[in-house]
């Protein structure tokens, strides 16, 4: 299992190097979702710049529900409550902050879902939308920002010549593409991926995680997956969590190769989970 | 000694059993659907034969008058027509927008439990009171008269319920991460509403307000509370004029009449011939609802087919 982790691919910088820059910390975090459910028990966790940090664990561990604190995706349904911090640098906003509005918090954190739930509107205003949230109206500017966007979910060759058809038409793994450019245009700081493969072929989840390797020199990327051997592939770094607790944050390679606890490794052998 | 059907006869013995029942549904649900149709057909086709003689194309253009033959839904139809303009403007963007704000806006606690179970009451309420409540609030406290406005007002709170209600659902089909991936992307709750909820639920909500209205262009018992005239033989003025400022809203104070009341007149008249005017009026009102029934099943058609997730 470990050896299909493509060697040069993530991660695998040398040991000695000095870690990246922090773009993002989680200090203390706790979850309760509005049912009195305390999903995740005072997570500490660093988030480096322009690298992949997978987020792995079994289901009902807290990794999806950890990752939607970073764009206050909570905040959309009632009663549920933040403790601790999210700290997103360089300016040390806390993310959490009751003063901090939460869709300042979605312009700078973007997100890509489970499924993929692009609009039922053409491909364009597809990818459009975020600009225009955000009030661009410049025909020029949102023609130039549609092409990047949809260049950068390497989604371009396929839909240049029916822009104007819906996105909805497209195949799954070309979808998820379009998500993807959509969060793109709007040039977020962090990028969030909640299993974005796992309603994908091989194919098209191929396809997906060379994106996002290539992504990374552009945006710091966050990833839940449940697939272990797709952390392995794409992330730098990886967190194991169980019942909402972190166990083991570090490098991908020091996780899957000499994890440092116990609990890690039986999950990574595939003896739990 | 097996529980379970084992052996291929015993298989074949238990399908062939569980298919009888399958048969004997169907054939429930044919006689069922059956009585239904046959009993509107009967209905409806007694109405034309009785009817028919009247289907003519004067019967459109003239007014009512003491001589059958004479006699025609002109200000009938007109009336009909006007009154559900008013209904339209008036339940559509109240409707749409309680709706919205009920299932977009809306804190989740008691008093929205008791609100949304008072608006499914609302639909339940007899016609005739809203004719009461109309009478009391639209002709006299208000002042707007025995007129088309206080009638499209008194249909519009008629059929604000089943707006309200259709407004919901269609909002509710949205999945939510649609809704998800708009806040996502940084949208306001009013873009969010503007930009998705609204164009997505709008197939929805044109089908109930089109049941809405084909339920209202049908009810008498309100607008005969508020005192619409069984008699009338001319028109209100028309919304458009040749002088300055060329629009008019005269029509909304007008007295009128509709096609059920037309319909009510002459079935109590004792000459024979003013029933087969009633019948042919009748189908037309029948062919009114159908046509509108049938306009939300193309509008939804056409809106949907761009609409999947």
């Amino acid at each position: 299992m470990l050896g299909s982790a493509r060697p040069g691919a993530a991660g695998l910088t040398p040991d000695a190097s000095p870690p990246p820059p922090l773009k993002a910390e989680s200090r203390d975090l706790s979850f309760h979702y509005g049912n009195g459910f305390k999903a995740l028990n005072a997570i500490t966790m660093p988030v480096h710049e322009h690298r992949v940090t997978a987020l792995i664990g079994p289901s009902g561990c807290g990794k999806s529900t950890f990752l939607r604190c970073f764009n206050r995706m909570h905040d959309l349904y009632p009663g549920n409550r933040y403790e601790g911090a999210i700290v997103l640098h360089p300016d040390n906003t806390n993310l959490l902050a009751d003063d901090v509005d939460p869709i300042e918090v979605r312009m700078r954190v973007s997100m890509v879902f489970q499924k993929p739930n692009p609009f039922p509107k053409s491909i364009y205003e597809n990818v459009a939308y975020g600009l225009r949230v955000r009030g661009v109206t410049n025909k020029n500017h949102l023609d130039d920002k549609v092409e990047e966007s949809l260049r950068g979910a390497a989604l371009w060759d396929e839909v240049k010549q029916r822009l104007n058809e819906v996105g909805s038409n497209l195949s799954g793994g070309q979808q998820q593409r379009l998500c993807i450019a959509r969060a793109l245009a709007t040039d977020p700081e962090i990028l969030l991926f909640d299993e974005p493969t796992s309603a994908l072929d091989p194919i098209a989840t191929a396809s997906i995680e060379e994106l996002i390797s290539e992504l990374k020199k552009r945006v710091t990327i966050l990833i839940v997956t449940h697939n272990m051997q797709q952390a392995a592939r794409v992330s730098d770094y990886t967190a194991y969590m169980y019942l909402g607790e972190l166990i083991e944050f570090d490098r991908t390679d020091t996780i899957f190769f000499k994890p440092g606890r116990k609990e890690t490794e039986d999950y990574i052998t595939g003896r739990f989970g | 000694m097996s529980y379970v059907a084992q052996t291929p006869e015993q298989i074949r013995g238990l399908i062939a059993k569980a298919k009888r029942r399958d048969v004997l549904f169907v054939a429930l649900g044919v006689i069922a659907l059956g009585i239904g149709f046959a009993t509107f057909l009967a209905l409806f086709l007694d109405m034309l034969l009785d009817g028919w003689g009247r289907l003519r194309p004067e019967f459109f253009t003239q007014f009512p008058s003491r001589r059958a033959a004479q006699a025609g839904i002109l200000s009938a139809w007109v009336g009909t027509f006007l009154v559900m303009i008013v209904t339209a403007a008036v339940a559509v963007p109240l409707g749409v927008s309680a709706g919205i704000y009920l299932e977009e806006y809306a804190p989740k606690n008691w008093v929205t439990d008791v609100i949304e179970i008072n608006i499914t009451n609302l639909a339940g309420v007899p016609s005739i009171v809203y004719g009461l409540l109309a009478l009391g609030l639209f002709v006299y406290a208000f002042g707007l008269g025995q007129s088309v406005q206080t009638a499209g007002l008194t249909l519009a709170l008629l059929i604000l319920p089943v707006v309200i209600v259709a407004t919901r659902e269609a909002i509710r089909a949205i999945p939510a991460m649609i809704r998800e991936g708009a806040y996502a992307v940084g949208a306001t709750r009013w873009q969010t509403v503007k930009d998705h909820i609204i164009p997505y639920s709008m197939p929805g909500i044109l089908t109930g307000v089109i049941i809405g209205m084909s339920r209202a262009i049908g009810e008498t018992a309100p607008i005969i509370t508020i005192g619409a005239l069984t008699f009338i033989a001319f028109l209100p003025p028309a919304p458009v004029g040749a002088e300055f400022p060329f629009l008019s809203f005269e029509w909304l104070k007008a007295p009128f009449t509709v096609m059920p009341i037309q319909m009510f007149n002459w079935t109590s008249r004792p000459d024979p011939a003013f029933h087969a005017n009633a019948a042919a009026a009748g189908t037309i009102l029948v062919f009114m609802t159908l046509a509108m029934n049938g306009l939300a099943i193309w509008l939804r058609y056409r809106l949907r087919k761009n609409i999947k997730w």
